[in-house]
């Protein structure tokens, strides 16, 4: 059934109850004005609901009987017992339409016109009309022409022992299908004696038989009462954690069993506790259609919104709080994200805009999107605004990208939106969203794309009471980390391939391809008192993230994860933002636990996210210095070595003994097929048994190996080669990390594996001729090999002003590549200066670049570049190059 | 009227003998060699030593929180907290729980003694002498026969927002 519906329902039932008793009451006493009132106000929300519910003939009944309830209440008519009798048959009617409803979950055919003509009737004159005036003396008579007659008749308790006491035979057909309905003729009988039972005790014994099935199954707790018992479980759980750890270790314990049953049962209990507690999610939208479709017609706009999973449980307590902020969100999509109907024409989008909620579970927490397929974030607005408001430097706002700018909708008035409406951009918000999220240990995160659409991912605990937290010890004092903000641990020491590094004593960590920024919990927390113990020979290091923040959190040991009761600190000690609460661990000791949110404010990362390394992509493409990931390596001798980690197509370890010879040429066996091994030189020496690393590079179908020593580390650098090599395989040298670093020449040992494996190229048909104008020289050397390998024949030149000068003699190419930023004239004027060009007008173009940004694309385009490929994607380059030709 | 009695409100005038009406009862407790009492129906527990959880970066006389069956309660070191010296001789020493507003505090003192029921006409106010520190955590003065009994306003003690205003 609906929620809404069986909401009603009970509610409604419950109303109607209440409503019994104080009926009688009024007759009783037809002067008190707050009995009166309070049945006014009772009959009012019914009336109120139904409408809402779209429960027409419901509605009428009530609105009828409110009419004369009205009229006693202002004193125009006085309580007379045929009054309350009236007023109580249209309650029974009001009663008999809701067990229709219940079965059938619509109102039943037909109309009370009669019942209300004399409810009508009577607030008009205060008399019955003469058909009703032959009915009723008091409530037990039978009233004629209504199936309510079966609501008279039952009035002892004892004839209601049945399970399905109604008689509801007299009810049109939809009775027949409840199975177990008391046969006609006991309910007759019982009617009978029934007569004489006095209207006095009639309303209330009417009440229980009547009572509704839906009512019947769920009683209304106190909220605090469950609260109490959620406090008693937690409690409860903790004595059985200090139990079992107390029989921990003594196998023979005459304890273990009965405790086995204790620990069960308590954690049944746990769940069964927890389960009073959940409600759908769909309660907290129930509101939300009707928000949008007001929106929608205030706006003008056409939204569909729907709604996915809401069903999806979780704490009521957790639901009370994100209730809001969802519905602010929600309103937010609807009225800044999704454009209007002309709008949306103008960009191609179907005239209705769609608002998505999707709840699910995943791992304890729950996650909800809300996404619209509206205009997305509006970046440069974000960066005026954020400028104007003085958040940040324009300085700050070029290195950021997308993905940090997107996040100062976070912070506090914030508002993009144009004009304040009634909804929303009022500038108080996003960041209300984002706090009131946080206080209960969620996390919101914000995706957006220009021109389709945003999506914020709420990520909540299922519930506040008991939490899953990481124990971790650090200067003699343990510590809990709430497992939801915990990404992963790791291990760093000297001696392993994580070690802490330093940028003037702030410690770092390399992981996987990024800097992780670390804090020293010791340090932060004031507890490093006794010395500069700061060599952190051997840590654990916390990931933990924060919106999409992350940092490391070093700390001495890491203990187990443990379920914890989460409670509020002392008052005295709030203004500690870097705890969120404290617990007794099953030991029986407290601990803090420790609030990431606050660490992360206090290392000075407060709301803007996404510096570091999440997205590492963007970052590269957004900053000047164009950083490389080098790969480097030690092969032959001490001197590392280095090769740009995009061409090297994946790492392998190769067991010596798989290697085969082949013409006195080493290969092994790679996924199906021959792949040759270089090394990398002649005088390279393999070991004689155990594994090989190897780079693998693979160029199109043909795949070879180098054999290297070790594969030192990933490196995020500014490139910058500073001695050109004369030596065959190196490109030249560079810093790299610090260090000097050769720079292997990728190319050279590709022809070297296949042009003594396959056989030259020889030229079978005539070679493409491209032009590659690049002013590094790095990619010159890098590329030039690389495209010959594939098949071209290259001419590589510095500067566009070259390539100018090339054409002047007459040169002819079949192909162009080029850098966009040169010193001198940069790439679009070079393929301006080409687009109408009699001897290159025709000849295709490509840029290559590092930026490759849409805005990029188009103005490449503009300026008559055929293609656009991002610089260090080899076969992207490849292949285009082969189309573009193929399209010449 | 010049009746030294008439200096004494007369329901107060045969205090020592009224145990019912005009006598109070408190805890007493010892700091080095002070007195203290603090009012009986006020105060929880009285404990023996107590493992202490240490809360990095809170108040200094925030002695850590401890948990009493089941409850978190939070300690405060009543000495540090009346600006006394850190005691010579390591003791354990003992603490009387308070409640305060729903929260527990343990107020951690040397020695925790009988309950005494004291005659209202002993009352005295603070000394204007007094140091400020213990003028705003005392409630006032009992001339005990052999001692002084200082009565600690427990809402102050545990007032650390409003001492910090004061101290600014």
């Amino acid at each position: 059934m609906d929620d809404l519906l069986s909401e009603f329902l009970t509610e409604t039932s419950e109303s109607l109850s209440t409503l019994d008793v104080e009926l009688v009451k009024l007759e009783q006493n037809p002067n008190d004005p707050d009995i009166l009132s309070n049945i006014f106000r009772l009959v009012h929300t019914i009336k109120g609901t139904c409408g809402f519910l779209g429960l027409p003939r419901l509605e009428a009944v009530a609105h009828a009987g409110e009419n004369v309830l009205g009229k006693i209440r202002d004193g125009e008519l006085i309580v007379t017992p045929d009054a309350v009798t009236l007023v109580l048959e249209s309650i029974d009617t009001i009663k008999y339409l809701l067990s229709e409803l219940e079965t059938n979950e619509t109102e039943p055919e037909g109309n009370d016109a009669d019942l209300i003509a004399r409810l009508n009737h009577f607030a008009d004159t205060g008399t019955l009309p003469a058909a009703g005036a032959a009915m009723p003396k008091a409530a037990a008579s039978t009233p004629p022409p209504r199936p309510e007659i079966f609501l008279s008749p039952e009035t002892e308790p004892e004839v209601t022992p049945e399970p399905e006491p109604e008689p509801e035979e007299p009810k049109a057909p939809a009775a027949a299908a409840k199975p177990p309905s008391a046969p006609k003729s006991q309910a007759v009988q019982a009617a009978a004696p029934a007569q004489d039972a006095g209207a006095k005790a009639d309303p209330h014994a009417r009440n229980e038989a009547k009572e509704s099935t839906v009512a019947a199954q769920t009683i209304r707790v106190n909220v605090e009462l469950l609260e109490n018992l959620m406090t008693l479980v937690s409690e409860l759980v903790l004595t059985r954690n200090q139990l079992l750890q107390m029989v921990r270790g003594k196998d023979d314990s005459e304890f273990t069993v009965p405790l086995q049953r204790l620990s069960h049962i308590t954690t049944d209990l746990q769940e069964g506790v927890m389960k009073t507690r959940m409600q759908p999610i769909g309660n907290a939208w129930a509101k939300l259609p009707r928000i949008v479709r007001d929106l929608a017609l205030e706006m003008g706009k056409k939204i569909d919104l729907q709604m996915i999973g809401a069903d999806t449980e979780l704490d009521r307590q957790v639901l009370e709080l994100i209730k809001d902020p969802l519905t602010h969100m929600v309103r937010n999509s609807a009225d800044h994200g999704l454009e209007d109907i002309q709008g949306r024409r103008d960009v191609g989008k179907p005239e209705t805009g769609t608002v998505t909620l999707n709840a699910y579970h995943e791992g304890g927490h729950i996650i909800i999107e809300i996404s619209d397929d509206g205009r997305g974030l509006n970046v440069p607005r974000i960066k005026e605004k954020a400028l104007a408001n003085g958040i940040v430097s324009e300085g700050e706002l070029e290195s950021m990208s997308d993905q940090q700018i997107h996040q100062f909708i976070f912070k506090a008035g914030f508002s993009t939106a144009e004009k304040v409406t009634s909804v929303s951009g009022r500038g108080v918000g996003m960041d209300v969203v984002r706090t009131n999220i946080e206080k209960i240990g969620g996390t919101v995160e914000l995706k957006s794309v220009e021109g389709r659409g945003s999506t914020f991912i709420i990520k909540i605990p299922l519930t506040l009471a008991i939490v899953s937290a990481l124990i971790v010890e650090s200067g003699g004092e343990r510590f809990a980390i709430p497992q939801i903000s915990v990404l992963e641990l790791v291990r760093a020491s000297s001696n392993s391939e994580h070690s802490i590094e330093r940028i003037h004593d702030t410690p770092v960590l390399r992981l996987r391809n990024r800097l992780l920024p670390l804090v020293t919990l010791k340090k932060i927390l004031g507890l490093d008192e006794a010395a500069e113990s700061d060599v952190d020979e051997e840590a654990f290091i916390v990931v933990a993230q924060v919106g999409t923040y992350s940092f490391g959190i070093i700390v001495d040991r890491v203990f187990d994860t443990e379920e914890i009761v989460v409670k509020p600190v002392a008052p005295i000690l709030r203004d500690l933002s870097l705890f969120s609460g404290n617990t007794i661990l099953g030991d029986g000791s407290v601990i803090m636990i420790l609030d990431p949110n606050g660490i992360a404010t206090r290392t000075g990362e407060i709301t803007v996210g996404g510096q570091q390394g999440v997205e590492s992509k963007a970052k590269s493409e957004s900053t000047d210095r164009e950083t490389t990931s080098m790969l480097v390596f030690r092969a032959g001798g001490n001197e590392v070595r280095a090769v740009p980690l995009a061409l090297v197509a994946r790492l392998e370890e190769i067991d010596v003994e798989s290697i085969e010879y082949s013409n006195g040429r080493p290969l092994v066996q790679y996924r199906g097929k021959l792949m040759p091994l270089v090394f990398i030189d002649g005088a390279y020496q393999m070991k004689s048994e155990g594994r090989q690393p190897t780079l693998v590079f693979q160029d199109r179908e043909r795949t070879m190996g180098l054999v290297v020593d070790e594969i030192v580390d990933i490196v995020d650098d500014v490139l910058n080669v500073e001695l050109t090599a004369d030596r065959d395989g190196l490109v030249g040298s560079a810093v790299v990390d610090g260090k000097a670093t050769d720079l292997i020449d990728a190319g050279y040992y590709l022809e070297l594996a296949f042009s003594d494996w396959f056989g030259k190229e020889e030229a079978t048909g005539e070679k493409k001729k491209v032009l590659l104008v690049d002013d590094s020289p790095f990619f010159r050397n890098l590329l030039t090999p690389m495209l010959s390998v594939s098949g071209f024949k290259v001419t590589s030149v510095e500067s566009a002003e070259q390539a100018i000068e090339l054409k002047n003699n007459g040169a002819t190419f079949d192909a162009i590549i080029s850098d966009i930023e040169m010193p001198g004239m940069n790439g679009f004027e070079f393929a301006e200066s080409l687009q109408n060009d009699e001897a290159w007008g025709e000849v295709p173009i490509i840029a290559l670049s590092s930026h490759t940004s849409e805005e990029d694309f188009e103005r490449g385009r503009r300026a008559g570049f055929s293609d656009y490929v991002a610089k260090f994607d080899r076969d992207a380059l490849v292949s285009t190059l082969i189309q573009t030709l193929a399209a010449v | 009227m010049s009746d030294k009695n008439a200096l004494v409100p007369s329901s107060d005038r045969h205090s020592a003998l009224d145990l019912g009406g005009s006598t109070k009862d408190f805890v007493t407790a010892t700091i080095g060699k002070q007195m203290f009492g603090i009012p009986v129906l006020t105060v929880q527990d009285v404990l023996g030593p107590q493992r202490i959880t240490r809360i990095p970066l809170a108040p200094p006389e925030v002695a850590g929180s401890l948990n009493l069956r089941g409850r978190i309660v939070t300690a405060i070191d009543v000495r540090k907290r009346l600006g006394l010296r850190n005691k010579e001789v390591e003791d354990p020493g003992m603490s009387i729980v308070v409640d305060q507003g729903g929260e527990l505090y343990s107020l951690m003192v040397d020695q925790v003694g009988e309950v005494l029921s004291v005659p209202q006409n002993a009352f005295e106010r603070n000394p204007a002498t007094l140091d400020p520190r213990w003028r705003e955590f005392s409630d006032g003065i009992f001339r005990l026969e052999k001692n002084l009994l200082v009565i600690l306003d427990v809402t102050r003690l545990l007032d650390f927002a409003g001492s910090v205003k004061q101290a600014g």
